[in-house]
């Protein structure tokens, strides 16, 4: 274990730690709108999420090796720099999180490591049409092509279930919302936790200690699984709620309709190995099934800031993962350090102000909107 | 750059294609449940009807969940 340095296992620490809020940034794209629904006890959807997470971590292992090699230069990438690619993603996501919005765990990821590796190793060690080919155009399409689906499908669901009776309507999509969100949620377990898997490999392939193309060992898979699925079970509350209840108002038929649309999405192009955001697809289907019912009320400002919110998170995450880069590069282990200590200071900042306005399993479904500043007291004298 | 346009495009044709299968059938499947719940008579055509189509529908549902399961796992392959 002599290749294992401070700064390999500080990597693999927050690499994990990543992993961790991937899982709870991303409950709300299996369960969102189950829970909002009532189709399951918000505790339940997200302890079937997290389960399902780690059983998806083990099931495969393919997304894992396409993750290291393509997107950056194997070959020109130090721990150093993915340490640095992994603080600004775990960054951005809390951020998001803190104001509620979904954004993709993957592109922060990828930002992340782009803004990292091209301050550590120049340019050309970013491999800018994979970039265009494996996340721009899928980030683009995937939601897109969830929308439509969702769309045509909730419009046909409610066309023709118009004349029988809503209680068994709404009775049996429920039922249905549990098989579509679960199989949600086992297909981001073998998408998600495979990143990480595949950050943690190329950081022992960068420190020697494991050969040019070998998959992850099993100690890293577990770590990884469990990590996704304690922050799945943790979940996002904030996230939840601006998914499952801002965007639109969401009925058992648009849940199920969606549900099946992201996992349909998901799992085509997991086939043809696309490596896509399921939060993208997620959304994209949400909003889809809102237009699909006629009459139902979609809010065009939630979706513009979620739309905003995917465009800079890339260059937001490259952007703290380069400057985190360049600490790293010219301080060394106590750069490093230093970064992993600011890092976790702001990280535990943003926690310490979302306490404000805390957004839980009991409150989830009670608002449609995720504010940041505290309620105005209702008794005067009772404000802390 | 190379851009598979035809991959593309056959991932937004078959999964709009089963999405709205899917849902088409379950929506058949549930009003064959609300027939159900509906009909007065334990014996009548219209519980019959609706309980072979609920049970047709679910089915071919949870054939398509059986297959999902099996594109996610690739020890099945």
């Amino acid at each position: 274990m002599d290749h294992i340095t401070f700064l390999v296992a500080v990597v693999i620490v927050t690499a994990l730690a990543f992993d961790f809020t991937n899982g709870f940034h991303d409950t709300a794209n299996a369960m969102a709108t189950s829970i909002a629904t009532g189709a399951l006890a918000p505790r339940t959807a997200v302890l079937i999420s997290g389960v399902l997470n780690v059983v998806g971590a083990f099931l495969s292992t393919e997304v894992a090796k396409t993750i290291s090699g393509g997107i950056v230069d194997d070959t020109l990438v130090s721990p150093g720099m993915i340490f640095a690619g992994l603080v600004g993603a775990i960054l951005w996501n809390l951020l998001t999180w803190l104001v509620g919005l979904p954004s993709s765990s993957s592109h922060a990821l990828f930002g992340g490591l782009i803004g990292a590796v091209w301050v550590g190793a120049g340019s050309h060690g970013v491999n800018f049409e994979k970039v265009v080919e494996k996340v721009l155009v899928p980030a683009v399409a995937s939601p897109v092509v969830a929308g439509v689906a969702a769309l045509l499908a909730t419009y046909l669901a409610y066309r023709l279930t118009d004349r029988a009776r809503k209680e068994s309507v709404t009775k049996g999509f429920r039922i249905g919302q549990i098989a579509s969100a679960s199989l949600v949620s086992l297909a981001h377990g073998t998408n998600d936790a495979q990143k990480t898997m595949g950050v943690i490999t190329l950081t022992l392939i960068s420190a020697g200690a494991l050969g040019h193309d070998a998959g992850p060992p099993l100690w890293v898979i577990a770590s990884a699984g469990i990590a996704i699925g304690l922050g799945t079970y943790l979940g996002g509350w904030r996230i939840i709620r601006t998914m499952g209840k801002g965007l639109t108002e969401i009925q058992s038929p648009q849940g199920f309709a969606a549900e099946t649309a992201s996992t349909a999405v998901i799992l085509t192009s997991a086939h043809l190995g696309f490596a896509l955001s399921t939060t993208q697809v997620a959304s994209g289907s949400i909003l889809g099934a809102g237009l699909g019912r006629r009459l139902a009320e979609v809010r065009w400002g939630v979706a513009g800031r979620m739309a905003v919110a995917w465009l800079i998170t890339l260059p937001a995450a490259a952007l703290v993962g380069g400057l985190a880069a360049s600490v790293v590069q010219s301080g060394g282990d106590l750069g490093t350090a230093v970064v992993a200590l600011v890092g976790a200071a702001l990280a535990a900042g943003i926690v310490v102000v979302s306490r404000r306005n805390p957004v839980h399993a009991h409150n989830v479904n009670d608002a449609h909107e995720v504010t940041i500043r505290t309620e105005p007291p209702a008794k005067v004298g009772t404000a802390a | 750059m190379h851009l598979d346009w035809t991959a593309l495009g056959q991932v937004a044709a078959a999964s709009t294609g089963v999405t709205v299968a899917v849902v088409v059938v379950f929506a058949l499947g549930v009003l064959g449940l609300a027939q159900l719940e509906g009909a007065r008579d334990r014996q009548g055509r219209t519980f019959a009807l609706g309980l072979t189509q609920a049970v047709l529908c679910f089915l071919a549902c949870a054939a398509v969940v059986a297959y999902g399961i099996f594109l996610i796992v690739p020890q099945f392959h």
